[in-house]
C-alpha cells in the first residue's frame, strides 16, 4: 500500500541521532566515543541523547578530554575491526589531535600498501553565528581536504545528514562529519533517499550564475535566489554535501551551463576550499565563463564574540547578492 | 616469579631442559639475524639501493626478541620508525622485509612505506610509524577492539623514552588503565631522544614510575638480556591477556650507532659507548649457551652462516624484485579510486 502520508518534518539534529541510532542497531561492531556524549547530557549539543542508555556505555563511551587519545583509539579500534564513531566537541580542537588524522587515519592505509584500512568517522561541530567565540567557531575544512585520504562531509538537511553520516560509518575510509551547530536546529524533510559520498545536488536550478556551496550556508544562497528571483538572475543553488571526494562533474556541468560562479562558505576565504572550486572552475572553463568565479566567506580574522563583529565576520545574504550582482553585469 | 617445584620424573626434566636450551639457541638466532640484517643494512645505504632515513636498533635487539617471543600469533603489534627487529622477530619473512626497504612491491608494504613504515596483516604487525608517540593510542584502540569483542589478546606496543615526553604518551597511559585494555606497553629506554639525554628532556627520569603513576603495574627490565625481557613479557603478557589490564615494561637499553644515518653523534661519550657494547646481548648470551655447554665448538659459526645465508638471499630477492606500477601511484589512498575527470 503506498505511503501518502506527507513526509516528516524533523531537525538535522534529530535526523543525526536517528542515524547513529541505526547504525548501533544494525551493527555491533558501531562504538561511539567522545566528551560527555554518555546520558544523561548526551553530548554538548544533544546529538547522541538516549544512546548510552539504549546501548550500553560500553559502546557508546564518554572519554576524558583528550582529543589525541580519543581520535587515536578511534584509528586503532577501526584497525581492530571496529567502526568507531568519535566526536571533538569543536573543529577547533581539531588542532589536538590533527597527528592522529592527518598522519595516522588518513595515511596508515597507503603506507601499508592497502593492508590497514580505517573504517573510522569523526564528529565536530562547528560554533560559527552562536557568539562562541575565536576558539569555538571556526569552520576549518581547508585543514581536512588538504589531506589526501580523508573524506569530508557537510550535510545541509535532515536527509542529506542521515545519509551521508550513514554513508560515512559504512565507508571503509576515514571521514570527517562537520555538524555547524546553528543548523541542528533546523527543520526539514526526512525521508530515505541514499546519498553516495561524492555526490553533489542540485538545490534550486537556474540558469545565470551557479552558487557553489554547502553546509547552512545552502539556506542562506536558497533565501537570496528566492529573493532575485521576481527581476534578478536566475540562480542556481549547487549542494556540494561532500568536499572529499569532490563532485568535480557536478561542478563544472552546473557551471557549464551558468557560465558563471559564485562560490560561498563560512570559513575564510583566504586558502579557503573555495580557492580549490575556483581554481577548479577556471582550469576547465576558463575561455567559456563570462565573468571570473569570486568567492565570498568569512574575512581573515578570528571570529569576534560581539554580536555586531559577528555578523559582519561571517558572509551572510548581502555579501553574496552582491557577489551575483557583480558576476552578472561584469564586462557590461 | 617463584620456581617450579622439581619433578621426580628425570626424563620429563631432561626433554624440558633440551626444549629450554633449543629455546635458548633460538633466541640467540633471531638477534643475530636482527644484527646481520642491519649490518648489511648500512651496506646497502652506503651504495644507495636504501635511501631516505634509515633507524638502526643494534644494541637493542634482546627487547624486540624478547617481548615478541612472549606474544601469541592472534595478539598484535605496534612499532617506532626503529623496528627493524621488531618485524623480523614477528615472524615477517626477511626478504619481504629486505624488499621494502629496498622500495619494491614485493616489500611487506609494497614499497611505499620503506624502513619506517612497515606492515604486515598475517602477524597483526601495524607499523612502522614515524611519529614519536602516535601508535599509543593506536594500541589503545587496537586494545578497545579486543576487548569490545571479548577476544583474549594482548596489543604490545613499542616506543622509545623520547615518546614518554609527547602528550599522546600520557593521554594514551591514562585511557588505557582507565578502560582497563589489554595493551602491553614496551618502552625502550636508550637513554636518548633522538640526541638529547633523558636527563635533559625528562624532570623525572625513572619512567615506570611514570606507568605506576597511572596505577599501571611497571617492571624494569635490563634489556640487555633477551631472557630477562622475554620472562618478563611472558609474565605480563599472561596477566594482561587475562584480564589484568595494561602493564608497562621499561627494557633499559641502548642503541651501538647514531639515531639515524643522518646522525653523526656527537652527543655521547665514547667511553660510554664502549661500555655498554661490553654488555651486547648477543655475546652475552653466546657466553651463557657456551658456559653451560648448549653451544659447542663450531656451533655459532654455523648458525651465523646460516644467518649470512638468508640475509644474502633476501638481498639478492629485494634486487630482483620488481617497482611498483606508476599507473598505480594513487592506489590505495583510499579503499576504491576517486572517480577521475576526464581533461576537458
Amino acid at each position: 500500500m503506498p505511503d501518502t502520508a506527507a513526509p516528516a518534518e524533523v531537525s538535522v539534529r534529530a535526523a543525526i541521532t536517528r542515524a547513529l541510532d541505526e547504525a548501533l542497531e544494525a551493527d555491533d561492531t558501531v562504538v561511539l566515543l567522545g566528551e560527555d556524549i554518555a546520558d544523561p547530557g548526551g553530548g554538548v549539543f544533544g546529538v547522541t541523547k538516549g544512546l548510552s542508555t539504549k546501548y550500553g556505555s560500553d559502546r557508546v563511551r564518554d572519554t576524558p578530554i583528550s582529543e589525541q587519545a580519543i581520535v587515536g583509539a578511534a584509528v586503532g579500534a577501526a584497525l581492530g575491526g571496529l567502526r568507531p564513531v568519535a566526536e571533538i566537541m569543536f573543529m577547533d580542537f581539531l588542532g589536538l589531535c590533527l597527528d592522529q588524522l592527518a598522519n595516522h587515519a588518513a595515511k596508515l592505509r597507503y603506507m601499508s600498501g592497502g593492508l590497514t584500512p580505517v573504517p573510522m568517522v569523526l564528529r565536530t561541530a562547528v560554533g560559527g553565528g552562536l557568539q562562541v567565540g575565536a576558539q569555538h567557531s571556526q569552520m576549518l575544512e581547508s585543514w581536512l581536504t588538504h589531506v589526501p585520504g580523508l573524506q569530508v562531509v557537510v550535510p545541509s538537511t535532515p536527509t542529506d545528514a542521515r545519509a551521508l553520516l550513514h554513508a560515512c560509518i559504512s565507508s571503509d575510509d576515514p571521514a570527517v562529519f562537520i555538524e555547524q551547530v546553528p543548523l541542528l536546529q533546523r527543520r526539514g524533510v526526512l525521508d530515505d533517499t541514499a546519498v553516495a559520498l561524492g555526490v553533489a545536488d542540485i538545490k534550486r536550478a537556474g540558469t545565470d550564475v551557479t552558487v557553489v556551496t554547502y553546509g547552512r550556508q545552502v539556506h542562506d544562497a536558497l533565501t537570496v535566489a528566492e529573493s532575485l528571483a521576481a527581476d534578478g538572475p536566475d540562480v542556481e543553488v549547487l549542494d556540494l554535501r561532500c568536499l572529499a571526494p569532490l563532485d568535480e562533474d557536478a561542478v563544472l556541468e552546473s557551471v557549464r551551463r551558468t557560465r558563471r560562479a559564485v562560490v560561498l562558505h563560512e570559513a575564510v576565504v583566504t586558502g579557503g576550499f573555495g580557492a580549490e572550486l575556483a581554481a577548479l572552475i577556471s582550469e576547465a572553463l576558463f575561455g567559456h565563463l563570462l565573468a571570473p568565479v569570486l568567492r565570498v566567506g568569512a574575512v581573515p580574522a578570528p571570529l569576534p564574540y560581539a554580536k555586531n563583529l559577528e555578523s559582519l565576520a561571517l558572509p551572510g545574504p548581502e555579501r553574496l547578492r552582491s557577489a551575483i550582482g557583480r558576476v552578472t553585469s561584469y564586462g557590461g | 616469579m617463584t620456581k617450579d617445584l622439581p619433578e621426580p620424573d628425570t626424563g620429563a626434566q631432561f626433554t624440558r631442559a633440551c626444549a629450554e636450551n633449543d629455546h635458548k639457541v633460538h633466541l640467540l638466532r633471531q638477534m643475530v639475524r636482527i644484527r646481520r640484517f642491519e649490518e648489511r643494512c648500512v651496506e646497502l645505504y652506503s651504495r644507495s639501493a636504501i635511501r631516505g632515513f634509515l633507524h638502526l636498533g643494534i644494541g637493542e635487539e634482546a627487547c624486540a626478541v624478547g617481548v615478541l617471543e612472549a606474544l601469541l600469533p592472534e595478539d598484535a603489534v605496534v612499532a617506532t620508525y626503529r623496528e627493524h627487529g621488531h618485524v623480523l622477530a614477528r615472524g615477517v619473512s626477511m626478504r619481504a622485509t629486505m624488499a621494502e626497504l629496498e622500495g619494491k612491491v614485493e616489500g611487506c608494504s609494497r614499497g611505499r612505506g620503506g624502513s619506517m613504515h612497515l606492515f604486515d596483516a598475517a602477524t597483526r604487525f601495524y607499523g612502522g610509524n614515524a611519529i614519536v608517540g602516535g601508535g599509543l593510542p593506536l594500541a589503545v584502540g587496537l586494545a578497545l577492539a579486543d576487548h569490545l569483542q571479548g577476544r583474549p589478546r594482548v596489543t604490545a606496543c613499542f616506543f622509545g623514552d623520547g615518546a614518554v615526553a609527547e602528550g599522546e604518551f600520557h593521554e594514551s597511559m591514562n585511557l588505557a588503565a582507565l578502560w582497563h585494555l589489554p595493551v602491553l606497553f614496551c618502552c625502550e629506554n636508550n637513554l636518548y631522544a633522538m640526541g638529547t639525554a633523558l636527563e635533559l628532556t625528562e624532570s623525572e627520569t625513572d619512567l615506570s614510575l611514570k606507568a605506576s603513576s597511572y596505577r599501571m603495574p611497571s617492571w624494569e627490565v635490563d634489556g640487555m638480556d633477551v631472557i630477562a625481557v622475554e620472562d618478563a613479557a611472558r609474565h605480563a603478557a599472561e596477566v594482561v591477556r587475562t584480564g589484568g589490564g595494561p602493564h608497562f615494561l621499561e627494557l633499559r637499553t641502548y642503541r651501538f650507532r647514531a639515531h639515524s644515518m643522518y646522525d653523526s653523534d656527537r652527543y655521547r661519550d665514547k667511553a660510554e659507548i664502549e661500555g655498554w657494547k661490553s654488555r651486547d646481548p648477543i655475546p652475552a648470551l653466546v657466553e651463557r649457551l657456551r658456559a653451560s655447554g648448549v653451544l659447542a665448538d663450531g656451533d655459532l659459526e654455523r648458525l651465523e652462516a646460516e644467518v649470512d645465508a638468508e640475509v644474502d638471499d633476501a638481498v639478492a630477492f629485494a634486487e630482483a624484485g620488481t617497482d611498483e606500477a606508476v599507473e598505480d601511484l594513487e592506489r590505495f589512498v583510499t579503499s576504491e579510486p576517486v572517480q577521475r575527470l576526464a581533461s576537458p
